[in-house]
């Protein structure tokens, strides 16, 4: 499923919504939750899952074309923990497929 | 402080003008569709901010931490989280909380 399609399903669910507004609900959804993460903020959703940041830390890397050694310094990658419910609903669905 | 469907549907009433009791259940719709999506088996792909994947992993044998008792750790589908490109230049910019 895309953007578009996650659109297009909501707006199909909400017939008193424009589909306009479906739009810009989902835009603004995805905009606050990036800004939140660029923030260092955490987001929890009970049933969905938590958002977090984890700190790499800095490491010498290489130049894949030359080879020459470049210092990287630490940053901070996005990490996705599963909420129970999805977690449990996801895993019975392979259950029942087989 | 965390971000939370309560302050998600917040800023959909004040920036989107939907009033509460839509925001709220808009806020409920959206993750639903998400994870029946997930749930249907099909991956999630929200451009600029990253794929929703799932993953079926094998059994493989696992202990019980505290017997130290063996135990297989049974076959199952995992949902993973692969930031986008734009997220993660975003974040990678955050400095840290200083400590």
């Amino acid at each position: 499923m895309t953007k578009s399609e996650l659109i297009d399903l909501l707006a199909s669910q909400q017939q008193h919504l424009a589909h306009v507004d479906v739009e810009l609900a989902v835009k603004t959804i995805l905009e606050q939750m990036s800004q939140s993460l660029a923030a260092g903020e955490r987001i929890e959703v009970r049933g969905f899952g938590s958002f977090s940041l984890h700190y790499r830390p800095p490491r010498m890397g290489r130049n894949p074309k030359t080879g020459a050694s470049v210092a990287l310094p630490g940053k901070y990658v996005p990490h996705f923990k599963p909420g129970k419910t999805l977690r449990e609903r996801v895993n019975n669905s392979m259950k029942k497929e087989q | 402080m965390s971000l939370t469907k309560a302050s998600i549907a917040n800023r959909l009433f004040e920036e989107v003008g939907l009033n509460k009791r839509e925001a709220k259940e808009f806020v409920d719709s959206y993750f639903e569709a998400m994870r029946l999506s997930l749930e249907s088996g099909e991956n999630i792909k929200l451009s600029g901010f990253g794929n929703f994947q799932l993953r079926d992993k094998a059994e493989r044998p696992g202990r019980n931490p505290k017997t130290g008792e063996e135990i297989p750790i049974t076959a199952r589908r995992v949902v993973t989280f692969r930031p986008g490109q734009k997220l993660r230049a975003r974040v990678e910019a955050y400095a840290g909380s200083g400590d």
